[in-house]
């Protein structure tokens, strides 16, 4: 039996087409505070920032579903704890390769010592530990297991580069919100880029749900079809 | 007397105004793209992402299917 659940719905994707068409179409054509050196680039706030956002969001329903499975070792909470870990670490990549981009035109280098750079590749790597981990068992329930323990360690060490690291007041960082300091910047709060932030967010959010959806369903066919 | 005092401290309020006079003038307003959108052109760029993503969408919606289709025809082998 297949499980029905919310990822064959379909209103939150067509929720997503909505919200994402919005975010390209305003994100160009709404007005943007004129500031030094960012000039029109503060417009990757909608894209950039959405794609960490959404990895965010997407590895922690991953840490969420490996403390289920440790709970109650259910092959479903680990089909949705593997699959939704590497979305979430496509939508790292993403984040990095466009914050590269951005920083070679602002910040005038492709890769700077910034802590939140450094940060964010570490937690990467960490992931892609998850991956390499998952692929060298053969075992199902020991793979599903010892990768769910796994993935709580990986969790940890993506909220404490990512999240806490550039915050210390030691470290100097480029990012808006780090180095000591507790707030986004001062064009994170200009109402009209809100209008389009905060859908955006939704947006992307939902996009990455919806590809880790079908990646979920599949997994669940191909383990269907295996347990036949 | 009064009045005497009274005169610096009017002539130290005019250059305070003087300063904010210039400010603008020191921070001249900084460049954007605002050319680009007056003449039109940043719409185009605009339809090229619509039709991408749309392009996109167009493809994820039918994997899903597909994906539905797959899990119809097992639930219907199973009868």
């Amino acid at each position: 039996m297949i499980k029905k659940d919310i990822f064959s719905k379909s209103y939150w994707k067509y929720a997503c087409v909505v919200f994402l068409t919005y975010t390209v179409i305003a994100g160009f054509l709404m007005p943007v505070p004129a500031l030094e050196i960012l000039h029109e680039t503060i417009r990757n706030l909608y894209f950039h920032v959405c794609m960490w956002f959404s990895m965010m969001f997407i590895l922690t329903v991953s840490l969420v579903y490996s403390i289920r499975y440790l709970n109650k070792p259910n092959e479903d909470y680990d089909i949705i704890a593997s699959q939704t870990s590497y979305v979430g670490l496509a939508f790292g990549i993403l984040g990095l390769i466009t914050g590269s981009l951005w920083a070679r035109y602002t910040w005038g280098a492709w890769w700077t010592n910034d802590p939140k750079l450094n940060g964010a590749a570490i937690a990467l790597l960490s992931y892609f530990a998850y991956v390499v981990l998952r692929n060298a068992m053969d075992d199902e329930q020991k793979r599903a297991r010892i990768s769910a323990v796994y993935n709580i360690f990986a969790y940890v060490m993506m909220i404490t580069f990512v999240m806490i690291y550039p915050r210390l007041k030691e470290v100097d960082s480029l990012h808006p919100g780090n180095g000591g300091n507790p707030g986004f910047n001062k064009y994170d709060l200009d109402s009209h880029m809100r209008m389009v932030f905060y859908p955006a967010v939704i947006g992307w959010l939902l996009l990455c749900c919806w590809v880790a959806s079908i990646n979920i369903r599949t997994e669940r066919i191909k383990r269907h079809l295996q347990n036949q | 007397m009064r009045k005497i005092r009274f005169i610096p401290l009017v002539i130290f309020l005019l250059c305070t105004l003087l300063t904010q006079a210039q400010t603008p003038l020191a921070n001249p307003p900084v460049e954007m793209a605002d050319g680009m959108r007056s003449n039109g052109k940043i719409y185009v760029v605009v339809g090229v992402l619509v039709i991408i993503l749309f392009g996109l969408f167009a493809y994820l919606i039918s994997i899903d299917r597909k994906v539905s289709r797959v899990e119809k025809s097992i639930e219907e082998n199973k009868k």
